[in-house]
């Protein structure tokens, strides 16, 4: 089974050399910190950066540097900053080549829902709305449980969605999985994790085609 | 053109109850502080403020929440506000969530003539909801309406009389759009100066959209998460 870190540490590998990759807040954010030595990313953040670096040291922190998530950040060299409206012409233009966002829950047709719980919790969608409904490429970074253990890849979301059909692949602490027409097909397992346990972890329709390899982390 | 007007009070003169603001800022990053206060202390009430966020409960428009003189929010993301959750969730505040990318552009086809576009954000959600779906290269969108305010209030690091703006880092963000799209556009900045100094190759919102200037004061610039790494010795 797989910690935060490591569910980051797989997702990196699926980064290719010269991609803009937008990252949300959560485990995507520790993506930026697995990028293969070999290749070259860019991480764009939604308020308005291109080219985002890892935190300041201490005493270098900038009131009017920070990411979507509003934690300070740095510039990396060759840094482009920009406003909203641009921002979001890139998302939405389909600029930015893999966006990696948290869930609540997936569902197996590629519905997502992360936003909103009704009467409970309700800040708003931010940018989600508008990077699942334009980027191609989306992965969906998450727990495969919630804290009562119960499954967030189901066959129908319960919470209000944030998009339809549109997430492609889900890595969690115990699997990787792609949305495919018959469901939740299952690509890899986490080191130690059988497929037994990634069925039961799993409401939503699951496809186990002949051996499933363990991540290679 | 010179827009300069002598005070903050001055600057905010005109804003009366009831009516529709525009607030740049990202966060607490890029905010009008100067405004924000002047407002407090105006007590104007019955607000619709348009803004991404809603502050902190004792900063940014946390300020107006907590004497209660904004009506509607109209924003993308407001966690981070205990006060605004628990007034949202009363029914005392009225909320509209719109996605951010929508935000902005509803801002930025406010200012700049476009009365509504089609935007594939919030197809099949509680957003799309009684709003008309158009199918392009296959594709569902929402048409989405332009977005205007009877002020906007935006804040820069560096003005001229002119009213030509130039932002500071990540403190751009909504401020250029809300800019265009305020009947009157009130801009505090942190440094004023006169016409000629700034480069015109690095202005960010021409001076055209902006009505009134001044330099502000006391600038806190709270951070909202400071996250730093150790210094290696």
């Amino acid at each position: 089974m797989l910690d935060k870190n490591g569910i980051a540490r797989r997702i990196a590998q699926e980064l290719q050399d010269k991609w803009y990759v937008n990252l949300g807040i959560g485990i995507p954010t520790l993506i930026a910190n697995h990028v293969p030595d070999d290749i070259e990313v860019t991480f764009q953040s939604e308020n308005g950066i291109l080219g985002m670096g890892p935190f300041p040291f201490e005493g270098e922190e900038d009131a009017d540097l920070i990411n979507a998530g509003k934690q300070t950040i740095t510039a990396l060299p060759g840094a482009a900053i920009f406003d909203s409206a641009t921002s979001f012409a890139m998302i939405r233009g389909q600029h930015i080549q893999l966006t990696v966002l948290g869930a609540m829950e997936v569902a197996d047709n590629g519905n997502i829902a992360n936003w909103k719980i009704p009467g409970r919790m309700v800040k708003g969608m931010g940018g989600a709305m508008d990077l699942v409904a334009s980027a191609d490429n989306i992965i969906v970074a998450m727990m495969h449980t919630n804290k009562r253990g119960k499954s967030k890849l189901l066959r129908q979301c319960s919470l209000p969605l944030t998009g339809v059909g549109c997430v492609k692949r889900v890595v969690t602490n115990l699997a990787v999985l792609d949305v495919t027409p018959n469901g939740f097909k299952l690509i890899e397992r986490a080191p130690g994790v059988t497929v037994e346990q990634i069925q039961e972890a799993t409401e939503g329709r699951l496809v186990v085609e002949g051996d499933i390899p363990e991540m290679n982390l | 053109m010179d827009k300069r007007v002598n005070s903050v009070k001055d600057a905010i003169s005109g804003i009366e109850n009831n009516m529709t603001l525009m607030l740049g800022g990202f966060g607490l990053c890029g905010i009008p502080e100067n405004c924000i206060s002047a407002l407090v202390e105006a007590n104007i009430n019955g607000l619709t403020c348009i803004s991404n966020n809603a502050g902190v409960d004792d900063f940014g428009l946390g300020l107006l929440l907590q004497k209660k003189q904004i009506r509607k929010m109209i924003s993308s993301y407001v966690g981070e506000n205990d006060e605004f959750e628990r007034q949202m969730l009363s029914g005392e505040l009225e909320v509209d969530l719109i996605p951010q990318g929508s935000l902005a552009a509803r801002c930025y086809a406010g200012g700049a003539g476009i009365p509504a576009f089609f935007t594939p954000a919030g197809y099949g959600t509680e957003v799309a909801e009684g709003k008309e779906i158009r199918y392009f290269n296959g594709k569902p969108h929402l048409l989405e309406h332009a977005l205007e305010a009877d002020y906007a209030i935006v804040k820069a690091w560096k003005g001229d009389w002119d009213g030509n703006l130039i932002y500071k880092g990540t403190a751009r963000n909504f401020n250029p759009a809300m800019a265009m799209a305020g009947k009157i556009t009130i801009a505090e900045v942190e440094i004023l100066v006169a016409p000629g100094e700034l480069d015109p190759n690095a202005i960010h919102t021409p001076g055209i959209f902006v009505q009134r200037i001044f330099q502000g004061v006391n600038y806190e610039k709270r951070i909202e998460q400071r996250t730093v790494q150790a210094k290696l010795s």
